[in-house]
């Protein structure tokens, strides 16, 4: 019989990817295994319960650090190992890059930034954003191996039921990576949720300089709303890369989302298109913004967001 | 110190200039251009090769004609890349992300010398971050991803980058695979003197049989059940005057939509 393995370092993301994997394989008559590599986690007891059958836990050497190649490398011989012919990994920044590796490694086809993934009769589809969030491409794979790297938070868990994934150290044969971590050191920053913000205020590089992103707080403190900006404002380093919308940052849905500055490139507004009300504040008519605004304010944002702010502490 | 680097350059249609039909996308008469991040990349790899002195950067293209990329590989000489090769062939127009990766990689090898493979950390248009990873693994190189500070020296390149919760700081033995983010520089805009020089660099092309490639080797292994765009279906009201009134009516609007003052 036949596994979905799942492999995420991020333990959230695997559960996740557990519990959907669970769902799929029982429709198609497989088998869940799940694979914990490098050292320090706890996370095998909870895969189990959350419907690994297998749980594939390695702590080699050659894992630390969790260098591509190497993680690439052991996630290929636990697939063999496995008998996988589907691997679920996230689509973080280092599933992404894991992702195509490992399906090079087993003459696999591979799908990032999955944000769905369905069975149609007995076939795996994936949807994922193409043309830079032009559109929505479905796609399926022909290999007989299938990688999908899925955007976190893509699948609902569900409720953990008792019994335990039975254990397995894989027998591996792994070197360690040509590729030396120098250092790693946490980034600094706020940690905000976009995804789930009810209002929210996107700033762009129509803001003139650094200290007026101030701007941008006290009209979100006004409205009661999360700050985000552009890439092309984190770019800057004006506001922190947790804070971009669009295809390379958070997907929102919130009930109003109100851009100053913002040009409206596509790569930013697939970001904000699952809003029930879009708002722009834009000194050029013609902005592609306005296209996709419900409503619009041709004006400099320098007027227009104070008389804003000023307007929204007297209601 | 002499560097090598090869700059992995897709070309894409100016996505901007999009238009949806029937929620298709409509791709006629659409300009093509030298993808946003490949930019980047080519910026770094001139930035490296001035700094090491010695070197040449070559812009490698793979495209299923050269209609196309005749515009991309211009730009990008323009900016000051020494030469391109182009791997072109009718075999390439439904080839995916694994045969772009077999026939850069091919092309590679074919090249012979490199000290560093440059790609964007993803294509404008697709954005899958498949190619470069999957080109390290064929060639067996090493790999890092989304650099956004590059330095090159004595045996190896030496690599900041950006992950979702970390910045890291790798150290590569050369040749190495690299990709790179926006936020590594900003791309130099070619003077008019470069533009009409670029016309005159060397530029190769390819087939994928010059490679020694047949087309199986390209052929695609994902298949694409659609394409469509989102459904929009937004309001379109503008407020006029001044600011204080455009305040003032989208404030009320917001009242009524039972946004505000709940
Ligand atoms: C592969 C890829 C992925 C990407 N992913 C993302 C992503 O996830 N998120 C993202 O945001 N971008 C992303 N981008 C970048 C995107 O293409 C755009 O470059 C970016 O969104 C532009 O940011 P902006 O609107 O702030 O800047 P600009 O495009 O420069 O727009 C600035 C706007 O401000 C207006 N303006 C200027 N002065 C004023 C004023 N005084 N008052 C009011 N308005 C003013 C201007 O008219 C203009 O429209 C990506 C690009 C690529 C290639
Ligand atoms: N047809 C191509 N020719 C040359 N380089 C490419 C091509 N397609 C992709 N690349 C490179 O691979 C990177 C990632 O592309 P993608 O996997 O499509 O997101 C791009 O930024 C380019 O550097």
């Amino acid at each position: 019989m036949a596994d979905i393995l799942v492999y995420s370092e991020k333990q959230g993301a695997a559960l996740e990817l557990t519990f959907k994997a669970k769902e799929l394989a029982g429709a198609m008559g497989m088998g869940v295994s799940a694979a914990v590599l490098g050292s320090g986690s706890d996370a095998a007891g909870k895969l189990g319960e959350l419907g690994a059958d297998r749980v594939y836990v390695t702590d080699d050497p050659a894992l630390e650090g969790l260098a591509v190649d190497v993680t690439a490398e052991a996630l290929a011989q636990v697939a063999r190992e496995a008998g996988a012919t589907v691997v679920l990994l996230a689509s973080t920044r280092r599933g992404k890059e894991l992702a195509p590796r490992l399906a090079q490694k087993l003459g696999a086809g591979c799908v990032s930034d999955v944000s769905s993934l369905t069975l149609e009769g007995s076939t795996l589809v994936a949807t994922r954003y193409a043309f830079g969030g032009n559109t929505v491409a479905a796609e399926t794979l022909d290999t007989e191996v299938k990688v999908f790297a899925v955007m976190p938070k893509t699948f609902e868990i569900g409720a953990p039921t008792p019994g335990a994934g039975q254990i397995v150290t894989p027998a591996l044969a792994l070197q360690p990576s040509a590729v030396k971590l120098v250092e790693r050191r946490a980034k600094e920053g706020d940690a905000v949720n976009l995804e789930d913000a009810e209002r929210i205020v996107g700033i762009g590089r129509g803001l003139n300089k650094r200290e007026d992103v101030e701007l941008g707080r006290e009209l979100a403190a006004a409205l009661g709303a999360e700050l985000s900006c552009t890439k092309g404002l984190a770019d800057f380093g004006w506001l922190g890369e947790d804070r971009i919308i669009g295809l390379s940052g958070a997907k929102t849905k919130p009930e109003l989302y109100l851009s100053v500055g913002i040009s409206g490139q596509i790569q930013h507004t697939v970001g904000i298109s699952s809003s029930k009300l879009i708002a722009a504040v834009n000194t050029d008519k013609d902005a592609p913004i306005f296209q996709l605004a419900d409503y619009g304010i041709v004006g400099d944002l320098y007027e227009v967001v104070p008389a804003l702010i000023e307007k929204l502490k007297s209601v | 110190m002499r560097l090598d680097i090869v700059v992995c350059v897709k070309t894409n249609p100016d996505l901007q200039m999009i238009r949806i039909k029937n929620r298709e996308p409509v791709l006629e008469a659409i300009p093509f251009k030298a993808g946003d991040l490949e930019k980047n990349a080519v910026e770094a790899a001139l930035q490296l090769r001035d700094a090491a002195g010695d070197g040449k950067v070559v812009v490698l293209v793979v495209a299923e004609g050269n209609r196309k990329v005749r515009e991309t590989v211009k730009e990008v000489l323009a900016m000051g890349a020494d030469e391109a090769v182009l791997v072109v062939d009718p075999a390439l127009e439904t080839t995916d992300q694994a045969g772009v990766a077999a026939a850069l990689a091919a092309a590679l090898q074919k090249i012979g010398s490199y000290d560093l493979v440059l790609f964007g950390e993803g294509s404008t248009d697709n954005y899958t971050g498949q190619v470069g990873p999957r080109v390290a693994e064929i060639l067996g190189l090493p790999q890092v991803g989304y650099a956004r500070k590059i330095t090159a020296g004595g045996a190896g390149v030496l690599a900041e980058r950006s992950m979702d919760e970390s910045i890291e700081t790798l150290e590569a033995p050369l040749p190495a695979v690299v990709t790179v983010v926006s936020e590594i520089n900003e791309p130099r805009i070619p003077s008019l003197m470069n533009i009409m020089k670029a016309g005159k660099k060397p530029v190769e092309e390819w087939s994928l049989a010059d490679m020694g490639l047949d087309t199986a080797a390209v052929a695609p292994v994902r298949s694409i059940l659609s394409n469509l765009a989102e459904e929009q279906d937004r309001k379109h009201i503008m407020f006029e005057g001044g600011a204080a009134e455009q305040a003032e009516a989208f404030v009320n609007a917001l009242i009524k939509e039972g946004v505000l003052g709940r």
